[in-house]
């Protein structure tokens, strides 16, 4: 079955870019119809990794294996790796039609389907990603959100066995990203392919990856599911890099697990000041400086629990944290 | 209808703009067209079409366009090994395309002349083949391939460096060769920059003089270019015939020149951002 998804095994790869070790000693297992994220912020090396797997770069030392086959034998073209850039690189000459029916038509003549078989899959894709008629488009008369979806269907035109997106949703603004994504982890649930995609935004990550891997120059920090790596952080990097966290000390504490009491009620209790409420949103947000250390402190309530309190700034406080996690330095 | 522009006074630099063609384009080639105004419209056809300039026209604009071609395919060869490759002595080779620009064009005639004769550099390896190139035709083209390969080399080469070398790998992980990257998704980028290369040394072609007088022999019939038949016209003050075969030959050129930008400017559309 030459189209299945397929899982992928990255083994012991390392790559330089001159003196800069982009990638050291990475290890990773992408299992069958996984949707995955690479985490991290720039120069971590997600990205590099990404274009490894695809095969627009080569590797110094290690392997990468598509369904137990060293992937060093399979060229590009071959590869059926569908790849989303980061900027789309959609050809600005062809129509939206043009650029999804490319994959097809550039087939061998031995395996090209007829030209009207063509339009008709590249049109069932058009609709698969919602973009009926503006078939006849250039690139350059769509928005930004569309451009995104016409790459993706051009990738998928190729029935790729693993679909691989460059940082798919950095170009757009905050409420089309945030659409599209859910969008995206949907049409991964219809078509089940392998898919690997590159972010330095962990909300997205968390939002819509089956697991996701935390890089941090050039390694791999983490791996596990969005609750796993929130919930237990395997380094300091990784509890930094995913959601606030308030460092006190060699402690690690999350906002919403500092609790707030306006009197001291017995409890061992740190004392504070109260220096910034905000009750703009869903969870109220409060900055205490500690006495004694000075450092600051954030903290999450419910806001009915502010109510309550009713702190304002310079107002005394006690705090206790709930959760308190260290790391071996 | 006029807009609102960043900067103001579109009256007064286009008012520059019309006045500054007039004088430094228009009023000289007018000159012509008033010159041979003087013929009537007889003898000014019989001018133009007589045998030894109907294959002056033949030659110039044949060795013009065969010329333009050639460098377009090789200047864009140039280009590209310019943008995508770093070797050693690089720098070295991108001054040397613009060195048909500054040599006197009598300089580069001669020394074409001493390559390509018979006992030549270049020539003496041909000779055996029965190719001529010095006082042929051939020769003409050779001195014109020397002129206008800047021209496309610098026209094509800015647009290359702006390429994003995603398109290519884009084209790569969808399945296309190398060759149909090049036909389907580079060469469409590139071509209005490519059709103006084309043009501009099209034009440089027909105009040229200097680097062609020494390699073609001028012999009337075979190897005599227009612009050296005006010369010869006016040397022998027929300044009549001289500008009858100017004005004839000014029209040809803006009507081929038109059609090259319409062409441009259709493959710049299709290809727009």
């Amino acid at each position: 079955m030459e189209n299945e998804p397929m899982s992928i095994e990255v083994a012991r790869v390392s790559k330089k870019f001159g003196a800069f070790p982009a990638l050291d000693d990475v290890s990773l297992k992408l299992e069958t119809g996984e949707l995955v994220a690479l985490l991290g912020p720039s120069g971590s090396g997600k990205t590099t990794l990404l274009r490894l797997i695809g095969g627009l770069e080569q590797q110094e030392s290690g392997r990468i294996f598509f369904d137990g086959a060293d992937a060093a034998n399979i060229s590009i073209r071959e590869r059926q790796a569908g790849f989303v850039f980061q900027h789309y690189a959609l050809f600005r000459h062809m129509s939206v039609l043009k650029n999804v029916a490319f994959g097809l038509s550039v087939r061998p003549r031995a395996k090209r389907p007829p030209r009207a078989e063509i339009e008709r899959r590249a049109r069932e894709l058009l609709k698969l990603v919602q973009l009926e008629g503006v078939e006849r488009r250039l690139p350059a008369q769509l928005s930004g959100g569309q451009r995104q979806r016409v790459a993706l269907a051009r990738a998928l035109a190729i029935e790729p066995r693993v679909l691989l997106l460059d940082e798919p949703f950095g170009a757009l603004d905050a409420k089309v990203r945030k659409e599209l994504r859910r969008w995206l982890r949907k049409l991964h649930d219809t078509l089940r392919i392998t898919t690997v995609f590159v972010t330095h935004d962990q909300e997205e990550a968390l939002e819509i990856a089956d697991r996701v891997v935390v890089m941090n120059q050039g390694r791999i920090e983490q791996i596990g599911a969005p609750r796993e790596v929130y919930d237990h952080p395997a380094s300091a990097f990784v509890c930094r890099f995913i959601g606030n966290v308030n460092e006190v000390g060699a402690a690690f504490i999350r906002p919403h697990d500092v609790e707030i009491t306006s009197r001291r009620n017995g409890a061992p209790s740190l004392d504070a000041v109260v220096e910034f409420v905000n009750t703009a949103g869903a969870v109220a947000k409060m900055d205490l400086r500690l006495e004694g250390s000075g450092e600051l402190l954030e903290a999450e309530l419910p806001r009915s629990r502010e109510a309550e309190l009713a702190l304002k700034p310079g107002d005394r406080a006690f705090v206790k944290f709930r959760d308190v996690r260290t790391f071996p330095s | 209808m006029r807009k609102k522009e960043v900067l103001p006074g579109f009256g007064l630099s286009l008012g520059y703009t019309i006045f500054y063609l007039s004088l430094i384009v228009l009023l000289p080639l007018s000159a012509a067209f008033f010159k041979a105004g003087e013929l009537t419209w007889p003898r000014f056809l019989a001018a133009v079409t007589s045998p030894r300039v109907l294959a002056s026209f033949r030659l110039s604009f044949g060795a013009a366009l065969g010329a333009a071609l050639l460098n377009a395919v090789f200047g864009l060869l140039v280009a590209w090994v310019l943008v995508r490759y770093r070797f050693f002595g690089k720098r070295l080779v991108d001054a040397l395309v613009d060195l048909p620009f500054a040599l006197p064009t009598s300089v580069a005639g001669i020394a074409l002349t001493a390559v390509y004769a018979r006992n030549g550099w270049i020539g003496r390896l041909l000779e055996p083949h029965g190719i001529k190139v010095a006082f042929t035709p051939l020769g003409v083209m050779v001195a014109l391939t020397f002129i206008g390969l800047p021209f496309v080399v610098r026209t094509v080469q800015p647009i290359l460096e702006d390429l994003d070398a995603d398109f290519e790998r884009a084209a790569a992980t969808l399945g296309a060769s190398r060759w149909q990257t090049f036909v389907r998704v580079i060469f469409p980028e590139i071509a209005p920059a490519l059709l103006t290369g084309f043009a501009l040394a099209f034009a440089r072609g027909l105009g040229e003089y200097g680097s062609v007088v020494f390699i073609s022999g001028n012999m009337p019939m075979r190897t005599e270019i227009i612009p050296l038949l005006i010369i010869t016209k006016l040397e022998q003050y027929d300044y009549r015939g001289a500008t009858a075969i100017a004005v004839a030959m000014l029209a040809a050129s803006l009507a081929l020149l038109l059609l090259i930008n319409t062409l441009q400017r259709w493959t710049a559309a299709r290809s727009a951002a």
